[in-house]
């Protein structure tokens, strides 16, 4: 094109042509200026109403109390440190912010690497990256049931459960116990043993409650038969029972004669605190330890006959409710890292690493010293974009965490909604603790945009 | 842009209009069909319409009380579901010049938001003489604010019922307990017997300000419930910390509360209900309010009155057995469009007439000591009735339905989360009272 059209705006500080020359270029200008406004306009507009606006309103609503009419300064900023909630909102959400990006990165860049390396990269990459699909909440109601505590609810306790189970026994009367004042005393690691000393030659019987009908073993008789018999010279012997009679009725501490033996339990004589005879019950519950010395023994049901059911990991628990959530976090998340990770991947120059190889690099020093320096812009920003992202987590928290523990896995935002709208209708405060969240992501959004700037330029 | 909600709104429009004619044809077909003898239809032509939280079941129900007074008056009637936040939808309705003509409010604290915020019309004198005649004084108290009769209760709720699976019981031995300390010992033997004796629904707050309220209602009595739930005294009262010791007893007794404090934590309502009725019993008895024969028929298919019963919640110490309810109460808007008609409804709910239509149906309770207890439908809803009525004046209120929502109705904090906190740890009732009443100072803000 030839120099006659129009110079662009920024030929301006240009010495000015002949004043009747310069008329019509400045009206152009103007009606540029005009056009520029009017396209800009409808987005200023919006900007305005749904960010400005509401930004400088709740700002505002951040100096007034519950009501709205009263204004009282600083308070509801005051108050907020005071508040031991959102002060565990405050630290719960520095947690989420330390650990879920810097996991989510690491994890994204650990598979995105490893990936390039197999035949069905792309089959691999959509497996994990279908979790970002489904919604917060479905996945919050999917891990809500996955971390159940009931083993029969929860499949990651019930994975626990029948690992533990594989590798350690279980005891047959998780539940018995002994009734107080029937001759049976607790000890400490959980263990019965009989108050009153025996001598070889007596029958001592064992009741023990607490146990339900159908819970008996299906080899249990009835102990009644039992009750009766007698010990030799250099035995010790009686039933060991179940002192419930189904419907009621019965005496306690006396073998009745509908109640059940109870089968496979293991009895201990005991003589000045060393075990020196052991057996274990019989169908109907009886024992007979023979072959002792005279002298006074004390029997003992050993604790490992009632060891508790286990029962798993409390995953909702007050300690582990917030790294149970942010596990649930991370699986809706790493797909997405993984994936813009491997893009930065695909387009860094292979000429580099081939080079680095050809001189003998090792693979972890091609990792370590060329693919991360050169994939630092895009680890950064899926590091920040999840700052960011990390920051205003609400529905997981809300939805996973229960009742009972809600206030120990709460985070800002959870405290922000909870506070205004959940109950709390202390729009005030809730204002306040929306300033602060604010407050901090404006550093990691400013951050970004500058990152964006330059490598833009 | 602007097409937009254009176009919504026609399709909206469209919709209302065709709801309103199957409404309409629904009701000349209803009206058709049954020529009523005598009693003008004063009504006729005109419409009422009335929102309320009820859905399903609970909303077909009402709808055939609502069709008997079609058919009485021969007003067209059109029910609105809410949703569970009543108060939100009525305010904005009312805010927008669309409020229905009658709202059925579930709690007594949104009934008195409502008459402070000037949007109610007081109840005609004829409704008034019918309440006076037919109910206790107490429904008509609650349904008063400021010396003005706002709130006809035309459905309750029975929250001193305490469930028991009958082959558990009989299996251990024991005898439905008359007094608190009976139930302790009978849920003793029944822990004997192997089964634990009470599921409690730790997870979902309100079962454990229930528990509370009946223990305190029966041992501080009716005067300090009434006071403490107008938070004129404070929850540090030495009644207050009486009663959590009690309820912190029954609590900390591994033998009693099935799996523990811990297992209870993470049991909610539908799951405590499971513990007993369930097909795997781990507990004999649920306590909880009346509708948990409607989760032990529904969900797990036990005939209510063979294979789960109720006895009252017992007496504690020398109290009188509690008898706390709760309700869901009529009120008319005086942003309605049909006064009359609005007004109509309100005097044929008051009567028992229209209380035994939905009593025939099942799943509800009237406040009504005027209806025949024939007209309820099976043994245990009418037994539940009964003791309803003859409980008389010292029925009382859900008391954390009665305070602001931030502190009785709320997950996660308030009351709720300090009694969750004090199931996980009843040693120091002292501290958990101190700690509520911290709370209640909050919420009720003076």
């Amino acid at each position: 094109m030839s120099t006659v059209t129009t110079p662009p705006a920024r030929h301006a500080s240009e010495p000015p042509a002949p004043a009747p020359a310069a008329d019509p270029r400045r009206g152009m200008r103007r009606r540029g200026r005009i056009i520029a406004v009017a396209f800009v306009l409808p987005a200023l507009l919006l900007l305005g109403a749904l960010v400005v606006y509401p930004v400088l309103f709740s700002v505002g609503r951040s100096f007034f109390d519950a009501s709205g009419d009263r204004f009282v300064g600083g308070d509801n900023y005051t108050g907020m440190f005071r508040d031991p909630a959102t002060l565990k909102a405050i630290r719960n959400s520095a947690i989420w912010v330390v650990v879920a990006p810097a996991l989510l990165t690491g994890l994204g860049l650990i598979l995105a690497v490893l990936v390039e390396k197999i035949r069905w990269a792309t089959a691999f990459k959509l497996l994990m990256f279908m979790p970002m699909a489904v919604s917060f909440l479905a996945a919050g109601i999917i891990f809500r049931l996955a971390y159940d505590e009931d083993p029969d609810k929860g499949v990651l306790n019930a994975a626990v459960v029948g690992v533990h189970d594989t590798f350690s026994a279980t005891s047959s009367y998780p539940t018995a116990r002994a009734r107080d004042g029937q001759g049976l005393t607790k000890e400490k690691d959980g263990a019965y043993a009989t108050a009153d000393a025996a001598s070889p030659g007596s029958v001592v019987h064992l009741g023990l409650v607490g146990v339900r009908p159908q819970d008996l073993p299906a080899e249990a008789r009835p102990a009644y038969p039992q009750a009766s018999r007698t010990a030799g010279g250099d035995e010790l012997t009686g039933v060991a029972y179940l002192d419930f009679t189904p419907g009621g009725g019965g005496t306690q501490g006396q073998v009745d004669p509908d109640e059940s033996g109870l089968p496979k339990l293991r009895v201990e004589a005991v003589r000045d605190g060393e075990t020196v005879a052991s057996t274990t019950t019989a169908a109907d519950g009886s024992f007979r330890l023979t072959g002792l010395d005279p002298g006074t023994y004390t029997l003992r049901l050993p604790a490992e006959n009632f060891a508790p059911r286990f029962d798993g990991v409390s995953w909702l628990g007050p300690t582990l409710v917030t790294p149970a959530i942010i596990g649930a976090y991370l699986w809706i998340w790493t797909g997405f890292a993984m994936v813009l990770i491997g893009a930065g991947l695909s387009t860094m120059p292979r000429d580099v690493l081939e080079a680095a190889r050809m001189d003998g690099a090792s693979e972890w020093q091609v990792f370590r010293r060329i693919t991360v320096p050169l994939l630092a812009p895009v680890l950064t920003v899926v590091f920040v974009t999840l700052v960011i992202n990390v920051m205003k987590v609400f529905d997981l928290v809300y939805v996973i965490a229960p009742g009972p523990v809600q206030e120990d896995a709460t985070v800002l935002a959870t405290q922000m909604w909870l506070v205004s709208f959940g109950g709390g209708s202390d729009q005030g405060l809730g204002s306040a603790l929306g300033v602060l969240l604010l407050l901090l992501v404006i550093p990691a959004m400013v951050f970004n945009v500058h990152r964006f700037r330059r490598s833009q330029s | 842009m602007r097409r937009h909600p254009a176009r919504h709104t026609t399709r909206r429009t469209a919709l209302a209009s065709c709801t309103a004619l199957a409404l309409a044809l629904g009701a000349t077909a209803c009206g058709g069909d049954t020529p009523t003898a005598g009693g003008g239809k004063s009504l006729a032509g005109q419409q009422v319409t009335v929102a309320g939280t009820w859905s399903g079941t609970e909303q077909k129900n009402f709808q055939k009380v609502l069709d008997a007074f079609s058919e009485k008056t021969g007003a067209t009637t059109q029910y609105v579901a809410t949703g569970d936040n009543v108060s939100t939808f009525i305010g904005s309705k009312v805010e927008g010049g669309d409020a229905p003509d009658v709202a059925l409010v579930p709690q007594v604290g949104v009934l008195q938001q409502f008459a402070k915020n000037d949007w109610l019309t007081e109840l005609s004198t004829k409704t008034e003489d019918t309440v006076d005649s037919g109910y206790s004084p107490v429904w008509k108290h609650y349904g008063t604010v400021y010396n003005k009769f706002y709130g006809l209760y035309f459905k309750a709720a029975h929250k001193s019922t305490v469930w028991y699976s009958p082959d558990a019981i009989e299996q251990a031995g024991v005898k439905p307990p008359k007094t608190y300390k009976d139930m302790l010992t009978a849920g003793r033997t029944i822990a004997d017997s192997g089964l634990a004796a009470f599921s409690v629904a730790g997870q979902d707050g309100w079962t454990l300000t229930d528990w509370f309220e009946n223990i305190y209602l029966s041992q501080a009595g009716p005067d300090n419930y009434d006071r403490l739930a107008q938070h004129e005294i404070k929850w540090t009262d030495p009644s207050v910390v009486k009663a959590l010791t009690t309820l912190g007893e029954l609590f900390q007794d591994k033998q009693l509360v099935a799996g523990g404090q811990k297992e209870a934590l993470s049991t909610d309502f539908p799951g405590s209900v499971e513990k007993v009725f369930g097909p795997d019993p781990k507990a004999a008895m649920v306590y909880e309010g009346d509708f948990v024969a409607g989760v032990a028929k529904d969900q797990f298919g036990k005939t209510i009155g063979e294979d789960a019963d109720f006895f009252p919640f017992p007496a504690v110490g020398d109290g009188e057995a509690p008898v706390v309810s709760g309700g869901d109460a009529a009120v008319v808007l005086k942003d309605g469009k049909n006064p009359k008609g609005a007004m109509a409804l309100m005097e044929f709910l008051a009567t028992p007439e229209a209380a035994a239509v939905w009593a025939e149906a099942g799943g509800f309770l009237s406040p009504n000591k005027k209806l025949d207890l024939a007209s309820y439908g099976d043994d245990t809803t009418r037994q539940t009735a009964k003791s309803l009525i003859d409980a008389g004046d010292t029925v009382r209120f859900d008391m954390s339905d009665q305070a602001p929502a931030a502190f009785g109705g709320t997950k996660g904090t308030g009351e709720w989360k300090l009694l969750q906190d004090f199931l996980r740890d009843p040693s120091d009732p002292k501290g958990t009272a101190r700690k509520l009443e911290q709370a209640a100072a909050k919420a009720y803000q003076d």
